[in-house]
Formats: C-alpha cells, structure tokens, sequence
C-alpha cells in the first residue's frame, strides 16, 4: 500500500512539475504576481510529494519488501540497516529518484529562502527547475520505475553487490548526485537571466551561494569516490582516470571555473555572457556524468542494449536541456551588456586566465574520455586513451594555475601591480625552493624522486603563498590583528583554506605517487616481510564470521625497530547473497603514511597466502586536502554576504562598493 | 555584433549528440562496439606449432594449414558461450566445406578431450596452446574466437563469439566458396 | 578448522585472485621492475580501463607472462609493446600513438588553450585600458573600505 501510495505521489509531483514549469513563465511574461506566486507553492508541492515517493522506497527497503522488483533484486533480510538504506541508490531506478529527490530539496530551497529574490527571477528560476523536473520524473515513471511489483512476492532478495556494502560508498552517490543537481540552480537562475536578458552583479550573488553549495557537495563526493577505491580495490591506488571518475571530474573542474567568473561578475559586472555559459556546460556536464557514463553508453553495451527506450529518452531529454538551453544562450547572450574594464593584469585579468586554465583542463579531459567514442563511431577504430595521456595532458595545465593561485589574490581589481605581487610571493618561492632542496636531499634523485620533489615544491608555494597573503591581509603582526580577522569577509578566509587544502592534495598527489612502495609474495605462518623500515609478521589466517559473510582474517603484526606498531587484519570474505569474493583491505596510517595490507589467494595446503603489502606516504594528505577545500567552501558559504537570497538587486546601484571590494 | 562565437556552444553540443546518437543506431543494428577488429585481417598467420591432445591425432602447426581454406577455432572446456557454438560448429564439420582447427586454448587436455567425447567432435586436428601464447599472437581476447585462413594462409575473417547458424549461412559459408575459387 | 577448509576449497575454484601474483614474478629485480613498467602500458584488453598490471582476468595474467618471458629471452621493453601491437592493434596500448587518427586528441588540448588565450587578449586589448585608474571618490571609498579588511573573493 505504502509503495503504491509512493507511486502515486511521483505521478503527481509529474503533474505538478508541469504547472511549475509553465504557469510562472507566463505570469513572469505577463508581470501577474499570483501566477507567478505558484512557482513557489508547486515547488514545496513538488518537494514533499517526491520525498514521500522516496520515502516509500526507503520504507520497502528498510521493511525488506521483496514484492517491489527493486527490492527483490538488491536487498537481503540479512544485510545491517546502513546497507539496506544505501540499496535504495545502489541501483539505476533508485539512484534516479535520489537524483530528483536532491533537485526538489533544492528548488524547494530556493522557494522558501529565496524570499528576497525579485519575484520575476524566482519564477523564472524555479519554472526552469520545473521543467528539469518534468524531465527526470517522466523518465522514471515511464523507463525506469522503482514501484514495480513482482508476483508471487520472492521469500528472499538477491542482495547488494558486496563492493557497494561499504560506508564510503554509502555516501558517495547522495554526495555527488548533491553536487551534480546543485548545479541545476546556477544553471535555471543562467537559463532565467537569458530570458529576461539581464545579468548584473546581484544576479551573479544568488548564483554563487547555490554554486558554492554544488562545488562543496561535488569536491567530497569525488573525494568519498576516490577514498573508497583506495581502500576497497586492493590495489592500493586512488585515482585511475576512469571514464566513471572523468564524468565526475569534469563538471567539478567547470564547476570550479564558474565559482570564479561568478566573482568577476558581482565585483565587477565583467564576463557576464561567459559565466551564464560556464553554468549552462557545468550542469551539461553534471547530466553527461550522471547518465551517459554512468549508465554505461560510453564503456559498455549492456545497459542502454538491454533497453534502448532508455537510450533514446535520455538522449532527447540531453538534447532538449542542453540544445535548448544553448540555443536561448545563442539568440540572447550578445544582448548582455559589456561590464567594467580592467588591464590584463589585474584580478580579473588572473581570474580569467584561471577560467581559460580550468576550461581547458575541463574540454581535455572530456577529449580524452569520449575520443575512443569517437574513433569508433567515425572510423570504426578501437583505440584506448589511458592514464598517461591524462597525465601528460593535465600535469602542463595545472601547473600555471597551481602558479597562478599564489599570485591571483595578490593582484587588485581593474588595474593590478605585478612587480608588487611578485615581490610579496618571495617568501613563496624560498619555500619552493627550500622543499625542492630539501626533498632532494631527502628522498635522492631518480627520475620518480625528482618529480615527487617538483610536486611538493609547487605544494609549498601554493601553501606559503595562500598562508602569506592571509597575514598580510590581516596585518597579523600589526596590532589589531584580532578585529581584522573577525571583519574579514568569510569568503576570504574560506578562499585561503580551499586554497591551502589544494596545496595539501598536490602534496598528497605527488608524494604518493613518487614513493609508493609495493611488496607482493606468497607468506607462512611466521615470515616476516621489511618495507621502508616496517617490518611484517604473517601470524595466519582465521575464519571469521560477519553478519552476511563468511571471511579468512589475517593476523599480520607491524613492527619497527622491534616495537610493535600496529596489527593489520585484511580480509578475503565470501559474501552470503549474493556469494561473492571480496578483499577487505586493512590500513594502519600514520598520518602521514598509510601502511596498507591486501590478502590474496591461499597458495597450497600448509596455510601460506598471496600477500600484498603498500607503503603510501602522503596518502593521507588526499583526504586532508580534499576536507580542507570543503570546509573552505563552507566558511565561504557562511559569509553573510552570501546568505541565500540576502542581497538586494539595490546593492547593485551602489557602483562605488562594488568597485571598492 | 558577432553573433557566431555565441552560437559555436551549441554547434559543438549538436555534433556530440549526433555521435551519440550514431553510436545508439549501432547498437540497435546489431554492431557491436564492444568487439575489437582484428588488425591480423589480411595477415599471414602467426607460427605456431601446437602439440596434440593425449591419444587424439596430430600436431597443430601453422604450415600445415596451407593449401586449403580452413577455420581454426578457440576453444576451452572452462567456456560457457562454446557450449552454445558447439551445435553449429558440428553442422558445419557435417556439411564437409572446411575443415576445422581447433586450439584447447587454456585448458587441462584431460577436461578438453572429456568435453570433447560429451558434445560431439567436430574438429580435424586440435592442438594444445596452454600457456596462450598462440592466443595471444592470433590477438584473441575471449573465447570462442574463430579465424577463416585461405590457401595461402592468411587471416580472411574473424568471428568474435560464438558462430550461429546465420552467420555461417550468411558470411562464413558465401566467404568459403569465394576463396575456394581463388 | 573444517570451515576453514571449505573456505580454502572455494577459493581455489573460484578464479578471485589480485592482479600479479608472486609466481609468476622474475627472480632478478631489476627485470622485474621492467614488466612491471611494461605491464603498466598494456592494457587488459577484456576489462574496463585496466592495465594488465593490475587486472585479475586470464589473459592479462597471460599477457603478463608473456612480458616475462620476452623480457627474459632478452628483447627491449619497445619490442614487447610493438609485439603486442601487431597483435591487438592501437586499443592494447593505454598511452595513445601519436598517429593522423589521435591528432586531435594529442594537439588539440593545446590548440584550445592558445585560440582561448587568444580571445582573451583580444577581449582585453578591446576594452582598452583607459578610465582603469579609480577616481578620487573610488579611491576614498577604497580606504574606507580597506580598514574593514575587504576584498575576498
């Protein structure tokens, strides 16, 4: 009963969606205040009827509901609560109600906070919201839909891939998929600015809160993603420039780019026609991720084969929001007045070389994921494009923005002053210089060694430079220093701690890429195996009981200098349903380093195993980096300044503000 | 005013979703973008000189396919989709046009021959390649894998997967009498 | 110790296993350490974007043994990758040939980065530089300003 009534609501919310997105455009059109007012009730409507739909899910998932389809085929009674949550999104129709569930929590947000936004924009914004809505939500009523029932109701499900049962991967997809619909706001509010043809700096501060919001949501997600491989596959890497990666990686560098042209625009009412692009191409981007790659069209055949009216409909859905959008950005974007000027060298001029960087950066990786697409299609040519292509590509194109990030904040709006700029960054390059120095020294100088020093020189400068421009801002050493650090603007501070925590993750990058130590062999009970100083005692394998797998545990004992440190304890499980071989890898971290033990195949009768074992330094500074730039991004949403829906299109009218800031 | 930079966006977008779109009409027709094409097509074939299965005949080896059309097939006993070829493989060595190799690619000789003697032997000689290497210079990824070989010994036709009763009829046999004529 | 049985039974008919396993590993390090460097440039060509290295398919394992024994019988890292080559064409290898058909894909990042460098001289050079300095009033409003420490971003 629950599960039809779930139904119901989301052919509803279908119907509501459509008002949404119809009924406020003509009453914006028209300037008729009570049409336009129905643009924020059909957006709360819309929130609690598709929340109620989701929570049906979750209801039958929670209930082990097993005559729900769905159900059936991706839960089990003996799977722990966490997991029978996250099976809600473990699989394509779930995931897809998530996904809208996401984009009503943000268009209802945008109906209830956004109550000083002028009522014509909301409208606008929130019919474009609508209109995504209608799309998505058809989608899943009439191809994909999670309230199917099955008869006769099966005794028991099929269980949850064991890989997805794990609270990294919990989290990851409501993460990202928060990240990805965030952007849908910039892109609607990009979408209404271009019908009413009008850009102007307020505009540019309604657009960054909801941004910042999507890149901070975007940054842990992909974060969450690369954590989870790291410490599920076995393999002891992070990131492999997987196709499923790129379509995560390439809307959050868009994403990034966009936060920046947006300040451009409110300070200076600059860039405009590029920043409503930039939106429109983030969201692009965020809907290829979610679908295209995800569902497999790009890699595999199997999911978009096995139903090819999925296939055409997303396509035309794509085609509809993207063309659509697109081709309204061609007819009106010309129109958009031209804003202040500057010199090449000042902040804008810094922020537009970023945006050229990132944009780059973005079409490079989208290159290489899709050209063997293209290949194929074009020339019926199989090629592959692997990490080192996206190594070699990539690495150029960061290191003038990673350069650029030390001196950018330095730089004054209009007209900048390099020298200047220049000279108070020299406490950064004697930092660069002292670390290339230092890890030389350190580490010695292969060719690996001397691109790992290279990595966290450039980490040191980006960190001393961002730490140095914060003191000098607030003239820490001067007196005073106190008031100044409370008025600074959130914004600011949280610009220097995304700033640091991207140093941190190029230091972690680098030093885990140089120096990463790998030992496999076949072990007995009692070998020991010495890596950077560790010394690993293999004690045997046990069996252990889980709650829905069986696993052989290994004892392995750490020791250094002769004092034990740690005892790892990786796994091979055997899950119950369905019967599935996992590894479970265990960590002991320092840190600084991560000592990571993986356990493989059990060679002959006498209880010797395939062990492997990896010494990752820096590894850990990932996940500090990754935390920082998110906590960055939220002292920056903080910032009263850019409270949703708190300015005033008044404050535009005040030039000389916008020109001081 | 230039109107054409702000159009370019939108221009890039059509062309995408027209590859899109292409890659869609192939799947629904059938061609398969998961299949790699073969760059031995028109090649001599590899060397190669395959010990026999236990009791089982001949050698295998690449000379000995010279001077007449043949199909040389890889198999194994642990492969599910060959349970599935192997009626049509039987129907074509019934019909007598070609003979065909097979390679226990992979395989226990043992299981290979067991198999064998359950479903029906439809191979002239069949040779071991336990350590792939012969597999591998045939750039095989997956079994079954077959390869039509002419006269004169070069690579003419490869199939990937297993052969239907269709794709005999229609590509395979057609090819066969071509080559035969040369 | 009879689950423990069973579960080493299951284990060894299932074909779980992890990327290189120390059998098939050259007893010389330095030899070693060169399939490794080679298996890290072919890839698997069953699987998904994964290198033979770290693959747990059959014929990666194959393909890996291969490297070995090449590597052993003395021949250079390039003649394996081009052995493999001639075997499975451009898709075996993980870092793309600079060929007519992947020009685009090596040149065309920087052809974007310099035609976007381009637009935005252009963009700046067309708005001139004149009326940059702030006027008196701008500046007043900029000291006031600066004492609140603004200016973020």
């Amino acid at each position: 009963m629950i599960i039809e009534l779930g139904h119901f609501a989301l052919a509803l919310a279908l119907v509501v969606a459509l008002v949404q997105s119809t009924v406020p455009l003509i009453g914006a059109q028209r300037n008729n205040a009570s049409l336009m007012a129905v643009a924020r009730t059909s957006a709360l409507m819309q929130l609690v009827l598709i929340l109620g739909a989701f929570g049906a899910l979750m209801h039958a998932y929670i209930t082990s509901d097993f005559s729900v389809i769905g159900v059936y085929e991706n839960s089990h009674t003996t799977k722990p609560l966490i997991y029978k949550i996250s099976g809600v999104w473990g699989n394509h129709e779930g995931s897809l109600l998530l996904w809208v569930s996401i984009l009503a929590l943000f268009g209802g947000g945008v109906a209830a906070f956004g109550t000083n936004l002028p009522p014509a924009l909301r409208a606008r914004a929130l019919a474009v919201q609508g209109m995504i809505s209608v799309g998505f939500v058809a989608f899943i009523l009439f191809t994909s839909n999670p309230f199917l029932r099955i008869t006769p109701t099966p005794a028991e499900g099929q269980g949850l891939n064991p890989l997805l049962q794990d609270p990294g991967l919990a989290f990851h997809p409501p993460m990202l998929y928060a990240g990805y619909v965030g952007f849908s706001m910039a892109f609607s509010f990009a979408v209404a600015a271009l019908i009413e043809g009008r850009v102007d700096a307020a505009w540019a501060r309604w657009v960054r809160p909801w941004t910042l919001a999507a890149w901070t949501f975007l940054t842990m997600g992909i974060g969450l993603g690369s954590w989870w491989a790291y410490y599920t596959l076995g393999w002891g890497g992070w990131w492999a420039w997987d196709p499923v990666e790129n379509a995560s990686f390439i809307p959050w560098l868009t994403g990034t780019a966009l936060l920046h042209s947006a300040i451009v625009v409110e300070k200076r009412e600059a860039l405009k026609s590029w920043t409503i692009l930039l939106a429109i191409i983030t969201f692009s981007l965020s809907l290829l991720g979610t679908f295209l790659v995800r569902s497999g069209a790009l890699t595999s055949v199997h999911s978009f084969a096995a139903d090819p009216t999925r296939g055409v409909f997303i396509l035309m859905l794509l085609g509809l929001a993207i063309g659509g959008s697109l081709t309204l950005y061609a007819i009106r974007a010309p129109h958009l007045q031209g804003g202040g000027l500057f010199a090449p060298i000042s902040r804008e001029g810094g922020l537009l070389i970023n945006n050229l960087l990132l944009s780059t950066a973005a079409a490079t990786v989208l290159l290489g994921t899709l050209y063997p697409l293209f290949t194929e299609v074009l020339s019926a040519n199989k090629i592959t494009v692997g990490p080192p292509y996206f190594d070699a590509v990539f690495i150029p194109l960061m290191v003038p923005l990673v350069l650029l990030i030390g001196i950018g904040p330095r730089l004054a709006w209009k007209r900048g002053d390099i020298a200047g700029a220049l000279a108070r960054v020299k406490f950064a390059g004697a930092a660069t210089l002292a670390m290339l120095a230092l890890s030389l020294v350190i580490n010695g100088t292969r060719t690996t060694d001397i691109a790992g020093a290279c990595g966290l020189a450039i980490a040191a400068y980006l960190a001393v430079a961002s730490i140095s421009e914060w003191i000098d801002r607030v003239r820490l050493t001067k007196s005073g220093a106190w008031t100044r650090i409370a008025n600074l603007p959130r914004a600011a501070h949280g610009m220097t701690v995304a700033h640091l925590g991207m140093a941190v993750l190029i230091a972690g990058v680098s030093g885990a890429t140089a120096w990463r130590q790998e030992r496999i062999q076949t072990m007995a009970q009692g070998q020991t195996v010495e890596m950077a100083g560790y010394t690993m005692t293999f004690n045997g394998v046990k069996m252990v009981q889980g709650p829905n797998y069986a696993a052989g545990r290994a004892d392995i004992t750490v020791s250094r200098a002769g004092k034990t440190i740690a005892t790892l304890l990786p796994e091979l499980r055997t899950y119950d349903q369905p019967p599935q071989q996992t590894t479970f890898t265990s960590i002991h971290t320092t840190f600084y380093a991560d000592l990571y033990a993986a356990l493989g195949e059990p060679q002959g009768a006498d209880g010797a195993f395939v062990t492997r074992f990896f010494y990752v330094p820096f590894v850990p500074f990932l996940w500090y980096g990754v935390l920082l730039m998110g906590l960055g991004g939220l002292i920056s949403l903080s910032d009263r300044r850019l409270r949703v829906g708190a300015p005033q299109r008044a404050a535009a009218a005040m030039p000389l503000a916008q020109a001081a800031e | 005013m230039k109107r054409w930079p702000y159009i370019l966006p939108l221009v890039a977008v059509l062309a995408l979703g027209g590859i899109f779109a292409k890659r869609m009409v192939d799947i629904e027709n059938g061609t398969d973008p998961s299949l790699i094409p073969t760059v031995l097509l028109d090649t001599p074939i590899p060397a190669f000189d395959l010990p026999p299965l236990p009791n089982r005949g001949e050698a295998l080896r690449s000379e000995d396919l010279k001077g007449q059309v043949s199909l040389v097939n890889f198999w194994g006993s642990w492969c599910i989709a060959c349970v599935s070829e192997h009626p049509a493989l039987l129907a074509i060595a019934k019909e007598g046009d070609v003979p065909i190799h097979g390679v226990a690619w992979r395989d226990d000789p043992n299981k290979s021959l067991a198999w064998l003697a359950q479903r029906g032997d439809p191979y002239a000689t069949v040779g071991q390649d336990p350590d792939s290497k012969t597999a591998i210079a045939f750039g095989v990824v997956a079994a079954p894998e077959t390869f039509l070989v002419d006269k004169q010994g070069v690579i003419r036709y490869k199939q990937t997967g297993p052969i239907t009763a269709a794709d005999w009829k229609n590509k395979i046999k057609p090819l066969i009498a071509e080559l035969k004529k040369k | 110790m009879k689950k423990l049985a069973l579960f080493l039974a299951a284990l060894c008919i299932s074909s779980f296993a992890l990327a290189v396993e120390p059998n098939e590993m050259l007893k010389d390090a330095g030899l070693e350490a060169r399939a490794r460097e080679v298996s890290k440039q072919l890839r698997c060509v069953q699987c998904q974007n994964e290198t033979i290295d770290e693959s747990h398919a059959d014929i990666a394992r194959a393909m890996r043994l291969l490297v070995r024994e090449r590597i052993t019988a003395g021949d250079t890292n390039d003649q394996i990758i081009a052995y493999m080559l001639s075997r499975y064409g451009d898709y075996v290898l993980l870092r793309p040939r600079f060929m007519s058909s992947t020009l685009i894909l090596w040149v065309g990042p920087f052809v974007l980065l310099v035609l976007g460098g381009l637009v935005v001289v252009t963009r700046i050079r067309r708005g001139g530089t004149e009326g940059l300095a702030l006027t008196e009033e701008e500046q007043k409003a900029v000291a006031a300003l600066t004492e609140l420490g603004e200016g973020g971003s």
